[in-house]
Formats: structure tokens, sequence, C-alpha cells
């Protein structure tokens, strides 16, 4: 499905003069899905920055139906909101747009039980990393060494990886996106629309305050993730997982930008010395292995 | 009246299954709800009867109570006619999702099958729980029998769903006593229920959906006296719903013939000098009691409390104005206070008028017309004698070898 940026549709879904940070990859995110389902959806959000974003009711930038619930809820809340609508009879997308605090911690029984009953719901996680909205503390996406205000020296954990434990409900679509991307993030959320069933995109989502780098940056760092390969884009439908094309290069591992062009731009990680980048490296080089070799099981 | 009466089926049901045919006799449309003891017999019914087509509704096989409560209340902005059932731990699970659903003035409908909360483990009767929700902005009813768990269901659509209310709606009853008891019973038709309880209006008061209206429930409020606003309605509400669970059990009564009261069921309770207070299943056992007495010739009444939101405050001051003594049974408590309808109603019963509060059948704790007669009368004596007696916490309870008391 190969989407041309001037065929997107130009209505606004997100009114000017929200409360979002400058450079805030939530709203780059946010409009490219709005585009991708022409604002044809409503949206289930949790507790996190996009629901300070709108702005004060009782006005509201978000220009399509809209629900802010508790932090653990909205997989929970999105599964009735679709039972409901489905029943009288409208099939249009139900979206949760949730952060990694209430999709990797607090609100993870919820995400999985609505996984697992294979509710038909696009989730969106828009992972910036940490728990941003109430002062950068470390979630469990949160990768290691990074620094947060709740781990001063370096989180000593690995980050969950949340797209493998989602391929593991054997739901019928998985992907991976990044808001550097937009016109492969689109598809994907198009390609999401059109699937019955419980729908999961993990959405990398670099926050400029959070992970501390200047607020020009934001798509320039969500990039080099890309480009040094420290997050993969990728993509499971229906029985087949594939590397999507913005990633494919870099399944090669000399065509991968130097980690610490990734690392050096971003405040959290200056703990990470020579010894530790190396320990870094071998970490994405185990990840690819993993993506790859379940790209060859599920072809 | 006599027609429409003749159209029940004489049924015999626990209390969990009576609830469950409530559920289905409104139509429900999402059902969500968590395997707890003594609750479960609920949701089984009502997975049955969704396999079997019996009803035509989603069921959904929720991870937690916490899912149970957000996924109807995601069900009713959806639009749809949604019911949940709980108890004790799990009522306490869903604790922040029940004020969320509350203040975001949406109708539901919920069965909280009462139960002790541990530790230890039991799973045993005591109203403690459902009494924690009392400040969420729920409605809670409170059923004495089988009979009652079934119209009080019904009669919780009609009031959830008023436009004049648009707060959620707690059905509660005892656990075992009620929930696992067969009683014999009177069901409505469904061509009754239909024409009383019409289906849900979806845009009463809004609806997310897909493509619909681009409202936004729930963001930040441009100033905290707007949501300080938002409270007072809520409270407006719950006073208006009185009027409203008047006139749905006044119409419910016209279907069936039945009418238990509205806030409160008075048991020769404006005429007498003394008058005892309870709510739950319990009622039955201290109605024995106090009829008991009045056949020894005691001037006693009683008052069941069967809503405890919107607290029937009227009514009981009205009770206490012409009584001569009040004393509660509660079957739930506060730490640090003592019976929370003692403590709620003892501010009502003026200083002339002699108080007592008992706490007794904690816990699942057997309590025996004799010992409710018992305390009643000695309530009595002493405030013939000593009167005006004021004791707001007493606890009821045998005495425990080698311990205290």
């Amino acid at each position: 499905m190969s989407i041309r940026i001037d065929q997107l549709p130009r209505d606004k879904f997100i009114m000017p003069g929200t409360a979002a940070c400058p450079g805030c990859p939530l709203l780059i995110g946010l409009r490219q899905v709005m585009m991708a389902l022409n604002g044809k959806m409503s949206l289930v959000i949790p507790a996190g920055c996009s629901s300070v974003i709108p702005g004060m009711s009782p006005a509201t930038s978000y220009g399509v139906p809209t629900i802010h619930v508790p932090f653990a809820s909205s997989p929970a809340v999105a599964s009735g909101l679709v039972s409901a609508v489905r029943m009288r009879g409208n099939n249009g997308p139900v979206v949760v747009w949730a952060g990694d605090g209430a999709s990797s911690d607090i609100g993870f029984a919820a995400l999985s039980g609505a996984a697992a009953r294979n509710e038909d719901l696009i989730y969106i996680l828009a992972d910036n990393e940490a728990y941003m909205n109430t002062g950068i503390q470390a979630s469990g996406t949160t990768p290691w060494m990074a620094w947060t205000t709740t781990s001063p020296n370096g989180k000593t954990e690995e980050r969950k990886e949340m797209a493998l434990i989602m391929l593991m409900h054997k739901i019928p679509y998985v992907a991976t996106a990044s808001i550097a991307y937009p016109l492969d993030f689109i598809a994907k959320v198009r390609k999401a629309s059109q699937i019955r069933g419980f729908k999961f995109i993990h959405l990398y989502a670099p926050c400029p305050p959070g992970l501390k780098f200047d607020d020009s940056y934001t798509v320039k760092i969500a990039q080099l993730a890309v480009e040094t390969g420290i997050w993969v884009l990728w993509e499971y439908n229906q029985g087949k997982l594939t590397i999507s094309p913005p990633s494919a290069m870099y399944k090669d591992k000399s065509k991968r930008k130097p980690l610490s062009e990734y690392m050096k731009l971003q405040g959290r990680f200056s703990k990470v010395g020579e010894d530790a980048m190396k320990i870094y490296e071998a970490k994405i080089d185990a990840y690819w292995n993993t993506i790859l070799k379940l790209s060859e099981l599920y072809k | 009246m006599q027609e429409t009466i003749q159209r029940q089926a004489r049924k015999v049901l626990v209390g969990d299954h009576a609830v469950a045919e409530a559920v289905k006799l409104a139509r429900t449309q999402v059902i969500s709800a968590y395997p707890i003891t003594p609750q479960t017999l609920i949701v089984e019914r009502l997975a049955e009867m969704v396999d079997n087509k019996e009803i035509n509704a989603k069921f959904i096989r929720v991870e937690s109570e916490f899912a149970a409560l957000a996924s109807v209340y995601g069900a009713s902005a959806g639009g749809a006619r949604a019911f949940t059932a709980t108890s004790s731990h799990g009522l306490f699970y869903m604790y922040e999702m029940l004020w969320w659903a509350a203040a975001s003035r949406l109708p539901l409908v919920m069965a909280v099958v009462t139960r002790s909360l541990g530790p230890p483990w039991n799973i045993h009767d005591e109203h403690t729980d459902i009494m924690a929700i009392r400040d969420s902005g729920w409605i809670i009813g409170m059923a004495q029998n089988v009979q009652e768990a079934l119209d009080m269901t019904l009669a919780a659509y009609k009031i959830t769903e008023d436009s004049r209310v648009l707060l959620p709606v707690a059905v509660g009853l005892d656990g075992f006593i009620l929930s696992h008891t067969a009683e014999v019973l009177e069901v409505p038709s469904q061509e009754v229920v239909d024409g009383w309880l019409p289906p849900r209006d979806p845009h009463i008061p809004y609806v997310i959906e897909p493509g619909g209206e681009p409202i936004t429930m729930g963001n930040m409020v441009k100033s905290d006296a707007h949501h300080m606003l938002l409270k007072k309605m809520m409270d407006e509400a719950m006073d208006g719903a009185k009027n409203v669970i008047h006139d749905v059990f006044a119409s419910y009564a016209k279907l069936t013939g039945r009418n238990n009261g509205d806030l409160i069921e008075c048991v020769n309770c404006q005429n007498s000098d003394y008058v005892a207070v309870a709510t739950g299943a319990w009622s039955g056992d201290i109605m024995k009691a106090v009829s008991d007495l009045r056949e020894e010739g005691y001037n006693v009444g009683f008052l069941r409390i069967r809503f405890l939101r919107p607290f029937p405050e009227e009514a009981i001051m009205d009770v206490a104005s012409r009584a001569r003594g009040i004393i509660v049974f509660d079957r739930d408590y506060s730490t640090g206070l003592g019976g929370i309808i003692a403590a709620e109603m003892m501010g009502l019963v003026p200083q002339s008028v002699s108080f007592k509060g008992v706490i007794a059948g904690l816990a699942g704790v057997d309590v025996t017309p004799s010992e409710v007669k018992a305390a009643i009368k000695d309530f009595i004596d002493d405030a013939e004698r000593n009167g005006p007696i004021r004791i707001r916490k007493t606890w009821l309870m045998q005495k425990m070898e080698g311990g205290k008391p």
C-alpha cells in the first residue's frame, strides 16, 4: 500500500494552540493517525501528556470524538466502547492512544486482556520512553542506562519489548513505527483499520525535555534511532512478519550509523561510556537477530 | 392491575439468578464481569444466557474487576445499556473507576453481592464493602430479599437512565443469604418490562462513537471552580433522584402490584415510640424481633433503609422527630468511628431522643431474632429508665473462649 504525501487528506483534526511542549512528538504522531483515518475514528486516551495537550475544557483541540480515562483503564474502556458501537452498527475504528507507562506498566494487564480477547481495536503505544507528564520517571520501556528522575544514575534494568510481547498474544496485526517515517506509519494505521481484531502499533516518539535534547531535533532523533538500528521498523500482518522499508537496509550492520550519533544528542545517555556503548551495540545486534529470525519463522 | 399481575411468572430462583433474570429482562447490551464469590452465579448465568442467545448482548470476559467496570463504562459511553457485578475485594479493585464512572454521568447498573473483607479470607456476608463506595457518586440500593433484588435491578436501569439522574446505580444483595438462597418470586414478562423500560437513548447524555460528534469527555478544566460546579451538579442530581426513585417504584407497582417503599420501607415506624433501623437481608430477622416485641406490648416499629444514597435524610428526620428512641443495627463498620448507618443517622436524631448504634453480624456471624430482640428490649428499658441515652457505638457479639470480649 504505497502512499503519496500529496494525496493525504488536508483536513486538520488538531486545532492550533495546544498545550504541547515545543517539538512534541505526540502531536506529530497523533496528526499522522488522524490523517491516516481522515478523522473518522474515536479516541480513548489514558492519563498522560495526551490528556493535557488538548487544553482546557469546555474547549479541546482534538477534533474527533475523544474520551479521557483513568491511567490503567484505556484498553478495557475501549473494549466496552467498541462492543457498544459495533452493536449499534458503527464499524468505524476505535483507537487507543496510550503512552508507555499506561501500556507497559500500570495498564499492562488491561492491554493483555483486551489483546487476548482480540477486541476490534487499534492500540497505538506512543512511546516517549518514560513518564514524561509527571516529570520524567523511568517506565517499563525506558532503555537501559537512561537517566530519568527515578533512575538518576541510569536505569539498571532492560526495557520491555512491548511489540514482541503483543506478538505472542496471537493478535492479527503488530507493527513498530516512528514519527519520523509518516508514510510508513500512516500505511500501517490504514492497514490496521482494515483488519478485524486487535491491532498493536508501537510508535517511537522521542520527547525533547524528557530525553534531554534540543526541541528542534525531535524528528532527527527519531530518524537516527532507525538509522543506527536501535529502533527497528517491522510489521507482522496475519502470519507474515517483514522488516519495513525504512529499516530494511539496516539488516546489514555495516550500513547502520554509529550508535554514538544517536546517543550523544541526548542528555539522558550522558553516563553511557565506551564500554557501555559496546554492550549496547551487542544488545541491538541481539534484537535484530530476534526480529530477523522471526521474519524467517513468519514467512 | 390484576391482569398484569397475572402475566408474571412464578419462579424459584437464588438471588444471583434473580439479578441475572432482571439484566436479561432489561435487554442489557454489554455485560462484563470478573469472577468473585459470592457474585459468581450472576455472571455465570449471564454468560450462559449470552451463549444460548437468550439475550442479545456482548459478554466481555475481562481480566480484573477494574477492567470489568472500565469496560461497561466504555460501553455506556458508546451508547449501550451495560451491566457488571462484583463483591468485596473486587469492588475495592474497581475503586478508581467507580468515581470516574459516576463523575462521567453515564448510566450504569452494577450488582454488589455484599461480603466481608480480608484478611483473613472470608467469603461471608457483611455490608462494609458496599458502604465504602458511598462517597463516590453511585446511587446505592440494598435489597431485602430475592424478589427485591430482581425488582431493584430492573428499577435501577430506569433510575440511572433518567435524564434528571444520570448517575450509576449499585444494587446490593447480601452474600449467600440472598445470593445463594432460593426463594419463590414473581418475574414480570418480557412484554411488560419492554413496555415499561424502553431501549436506552444512546444520546442521553452523550455518545462517543467513530465518526460521531467530535466531543471530548474528561479533559482538564479551565477553572477549578468549574470542576467544583460539576460536583455540585452531581449532588443536585442525587437529590433529584429521590423523586425519580419514588416515581419509578410507583410505576413499577402499577405493573407488578409490588412496592416496598422509596428510599425507606416503614413498618409501623411513624407511630411507634421506638424504632429499629437496618438495611439488607437481616431486616427480616429484625422485623421478626420487632413484631415479637409488639406482641409483648412494646411500642416499637421498624425502618428499613432501601437506599443508602441518596441518603433518606428527610424520612429519617421525620421518624426521629416522633420517636422516643432509635436503635440502629449496622452489619458494617468504619474503624475508628463505628457503625456507618448509626454514624450517618445520629446527627439527624434530636438530642431529646434516645439513640443507640449496634454493630453486629460482621464477617458473616449469624445474628438471631432473639439476640436482636434482647438488644432492642435492653435499649427500650434503659431509655425508659435513664433516657434520653445517647450511645453511638456498641458491639453485639458472643464471648470468645480465652479471649476478649
